[in-house]
């Protein structure tokens, strides 16, 4: 049976665990990424920072003595087009103008490029910026109210209200406990281990940039106003990236912005690579948030009604916050049914740096608070932590806050079920030193781009056939290292049937690639991925036909040899449509908020010194729905990676201002975990087929980071006796909570 | 000033500042890039070498002291045709993603090798405590050198 043969094909490099594309490359030490690039006559780049939070930008005095005759110096005056960073609004200046307003203490104001690096950062040793400072505004608290104004009348970026039902106040009224607190998390640094990175070259007419990126695109989008210049006259091209996790989202777009206009000044190549320490400081972080949550039970713990009040801290202009806050809002009710909600959220100016994308955007946040007050819940009504989770939880047929009704790949109590097989028991000993506790956390994450966003992105991929029977996937889906270049190549050699060692991956650079839509939001494998198994089944098709007609008998690559030998090159080229039923209403926040859910529960045992007052992680168990793992090592990797990050932001991680400034911008004190302080880690892969994704996948890469701080705030509460409501968890955290009567 | 030393198993001679940094005499003197630098003060071990056996950070080195000395960088790691069992577990275990640490990763498991090959799953965490991953939570890293450890044995 020739259709047998063809489906097992089909599908027969997904599911395992095939050798990384990139992996030599990246063991050996071959892999080029932005700095390990040389170009002859390349100067080095290097950014004069505010240093003050709030003022106006009056002017630059460069020290005479100084030997300027190898410096380039580059300030507002020098950008070819118009002073703005486009994105959502376009309120972000690329460099404050003389008269200007600077609005956060590392704001660019002018740029360097020196033949050495040396003589760059000395150069700007010379540079004496002239500043008048304002008061500035730094407690998102009271931003609404405060004097200073960074956005309009009540520096309020964005709000939302969700609402599902009209007797909220009437439903608290029939619970029989009411729980309502009060949650705080703090900004927190991706760390990737690559600085941010970019080269620009200005040549013949043409700038050509290549760096460390997540978003090819966008990079593209924001230089043709910046620039001044045709579509066609920039190039954006992705070096090998040392990681992202959302870092590398919107923030390449200011550097790549920066060496541009630098290599335009000075018409040569420039190459800007950030310290440690700059990087820090002056990229973007996860929101620090304030959520207010306030829930209504029934005594078998049914949840009645929620109400929930979200801030961000959204820092000096608005960048992606108006989306980072949608998601945080529609992910604040939970897995949860609950026929009352009501869920209100505004992100704020301040004075500090833009807090931008970071993994989970925006539902890290309102997870911490809601999988909080579901323990605070089960210890009041003295249920078990898994038995309240799996009477509220979402279920096929269920309908969300956004009145989305849920049809395909639910994989809720699956998770659940999961997590407690594999648990093993918690045992406490009886140690006078230490206090033992569990924590559970249990949540949902949306794939793919909120609301009807992935109509507005058209992401589209194209599959080619090369000479000798060879395929290539052009997209501007990055690998930073999550592994899509692999995936891709298995899901296209699948969907063709040929091996993967027939499949290639383009570099992605905006004059090959098309624009596949951004590598963020969960969604290059399920979204892309569909796009890219579509194309190469057309091509498969394409090639079928003519086979038929000129070679019957052969395989694909056969065929496909000959066919390119006497037709030449052919491609298919497929943009995403979303499946049918995913409406939204994005007036009134109603519909299907995303196309599809992950799924995801953690158990954590914790350890609580009793004179040190350290949380030592004793046990994770993390299971996590996602639909169908196209490559189980990959996966497991996206999972733990983002168990750990969310791990760190639990006990350790923390970026601390001090009027407006990033005081900790070391790698030394701004701390992340590291081998040692790493739990073994205990990763179930659930697969519930999403009937829309590449062979069942949905998304994996953010869920991981939602609930473990819960799980471990959880844990530290069942341990120690008291509530841990803010992260992270550290032990002068634990210390104050232990001491309150 | 001329610093000789062993590189990789070859005698090297580099002109550079004694007080420079060995990371910088590695990375654009001689022109080896598998050596990265992540934060310049010894903290996240992307720019491990081994000297005479030993993982250092290069950034915290000055290339004087290296004089006479033998180094290693992932250059010298895989012999001409073949990966080191290390690189090759740390692929098919998923011990690398992003791939930026994965240089001073490869190397400090090779000193580990050498020195304490039947070391536990956490003595091979403390061993590798300064160099920092973000991409993989270190279960997977962990897994591979255990095997290659193995391996090897």
């Amino acid at each position: 049976m020739i259709k047998t043969r063809v489906e097992s094909e089909s599908s027969r490099q997904v599911g395992v665990s095939i050798k990384r594309v990139d992996g030599v490359d990246k063991v050996t030490g071959k892999a080029l990424y932005v700095d390990d690039r040389k170009v002859p006559g390349m100067l080095f780049g290097k950014t004069l920072r505010s240093k003050i939070p709030h003022g106006i930008f009056k002017g630059l005095h460069k020290d005479p003595s100084f030997d300027w005759s190898d410096v380039t110096v580059a300030t507002a005056k020098d950008i070819p087009g118009q002073n703005y960073i486009k994105l959502i609004e376009n309120d972000q200046v690329c460099l404050v103008k003389e008269g200007g307003t600077i609005r956060h203490h590392d704001e660019a104001l002018a740029l360097v490029a020196a033949p050495t690096l040396e003589k760059a950062n000395e150069a700007l040793r010379h540079l004496k910026p002239d500043v008048s400072p304002l008061p500035a505004l730094f407690d998102m608290n009271k931003a609404e109210t405060s004097e200073v104004k960074l956005w309009k009348h009540d520096n309020v970026y964005k709000s939302f209200l969700i609402e599902k039902g009209d007797e909220l106040e009437a439903a608290f009224a029939s619970a029989d406990l009411i729980l309502e607190g009060e949650y705080n998390t703090p900004a927190q640094e991706q760390m990737y281990i690559e600085p941010q990175g970019m080269m620009a070259h200005y040549k013949d007419g043409t700038y050509h940039i290549v760096g460390s990126m997540q978003c090819p695109y966008y990079i593209h989008k924001a230089m043709v106003p910046l620039l001044g210049c045709g579509e066609s006259e920039v190039i954006i091209e992705q070096a090998v990236t040392g990681g992202g996790f959302g870092g590398k989202e919107e923030y390449p777009s200011m550097l790549a912005g920066h060496a541009a206009v630098l290599s335009k000044a000075c018409g040569a190549p420039v190459k800007m690579i950030y310290s440690r320490e700059e990087d820090i400081a002056a990229t973007t972080k996860r929101h620090p948030s304030k959520v207010v949550h306030k829930m209504g039970f029934k005594k078998d713990g049914t949840i009645v009604a929620i109400d929930v009040d979200v801030l961000f801290d959204g820092g000096a202009y608005l960048t992606l916050s108006p989306v980072v806050l949608s998601r945080g809002v529609l992910h604040a009710a939970g897995p949860y049914k609950c026929k009352h909600t009501r869920i209100k959220g505004r992100v704020v100016a301040t004075n500090h740096p833009p807090h931008g994308a970071f993994r989970g955007f925006g539902a890290p946040q309102t997870t911490f608070a809601y999988e909080r007050q579901i323990q605070k819940a089960a210890r009041a009504l003295n249920l078990d932590a898994f038995a309240i989770r799996e009477k509220n939880a979402l279920q096929q047929g269920d309908t969300t806050a956004t009145e989305q009704k849920l049809d395909d790949s639910v994989g809720s109590l699956d998770v659940l079920d999961a997590v407690k097989q594999k648990a093993r028991p918690l045992l406490v000993p009886q140690l006078d030193e230490w206090r033992f506790g569990r924590g559970l956390a249990f949540y949902n994450h949306g794939a793919g781009f909120t609301g009807s966003g992935e109509s507005h992105l058209e992401g589209k991929a194209k599959l080619v056939l090369n000479a000798g029977g060879k395929f290539e996937v052009l997209s501007s889906s990055t690998d930073i290292g999550q592994g899509a270049a692999t995936v891709f190549v298995q899901i296209a050699s699948s969907a063709l049937g040929v091996s993967p060692n027939d499949v290639s991956i383009a570099t992605p650079s905006t004059n090959v690639v098309p624009d596949s839509g951004p590598t963020v939001a969960s969604r290059t494998c399920m979204v892309v991925g569909s796009v890219v198994e579509k194309a190469a089944k057309r091509l498969r098709a394409k090639i079928k036909i003519w086979g038929d007609e000129h070679l019957p008998g052969k395989n694909t690559v056969e065929t496909a040899t000959a066919m390119f030998e006497a037709e030449g090159k052919q491609s298919e080229i497929v943009t995403y449509r979303p499946p049918q039923g995913v409406v939204w209403d994005e007036e009134h926040y109603k519909g299907s908020a995303y196309p599809v859910y992950g799924w995801a529960a953690c158990l954590v045992d914790v350890a609580v010194n009793r004179w040190t007052y350290e949380a030592k992680i004793l046990q994770c168990v993390h299971a996590v729905d996602v639909g169908k793992a196209i490559h189980p090592i990959i996966v497991k990797g996206q999972i733990e990676g983002g168990t750990m990050q969310a791990l760190g932001w639990a006990l350790w991680e923390n970026v601390l201002y001090a009027d407006g400034k990033v005081v900790n911008n070391k790698m030394s004190n701004c701390i992340v975990p590291t081998f040692a302080d790493a739990p073994e880690l205990s990763t179930i892969i659930v697969e519930k087929p999403y009937n829309d994704g590449p062979f069942g996948a949905k998304g994996v890469g953010e869920i991981p980071m939602d609930g473990p701080a819960a799980a471990v705030a959880n844990a530290i509460e069942d341990a120690i006796g008291k509530s841990m409501d803010a992260l992270p968890c550290s032990p002068e955290a634990i210390y104050k909570a232990w001491s309150r009567p | 000033m001329k610093i000789a030393f062993e590189l990789n198993g070859k005698t090297t001679e580099v002109e550079a500042d004694p007080s420079a940094r060995l990371l910088d005499a590695i990375r654009a003197d001689l022109g080896l890039s598998g050596t990265k630098e992540g934060c310049s003060e010894g903290e996240c071990g992307a720019c491990t070498v081994l000297i005479n056996g030993e993982p250092a950070n290069s950034c915290l080195v000055m290339a004087g002291q290296i004089s006479g000395q033998k180094v290693t960088t992932i250059e010298g790691m895989a012999s001409e045709h073949k990966l080191h069992v290390i690189q090759e577990k740390l692929i098919d275990k998923g011990g690398t993603q992003c791939g930026i640490c994965t240089p001073g990763i490869a190397l400090t498991a090779l000193a580990i090798q050498k020195n304490e090959p039947k070391a536990s799953r956490a003595r091979i965490r403390e061993l590798l405590a300064g160099n920092i991953c973000r991409c993989t939570g270190y279960q997977l890293i962990v897994d591979a050198l255990e095997e290659a450890f193995q391996a090897a044995d």
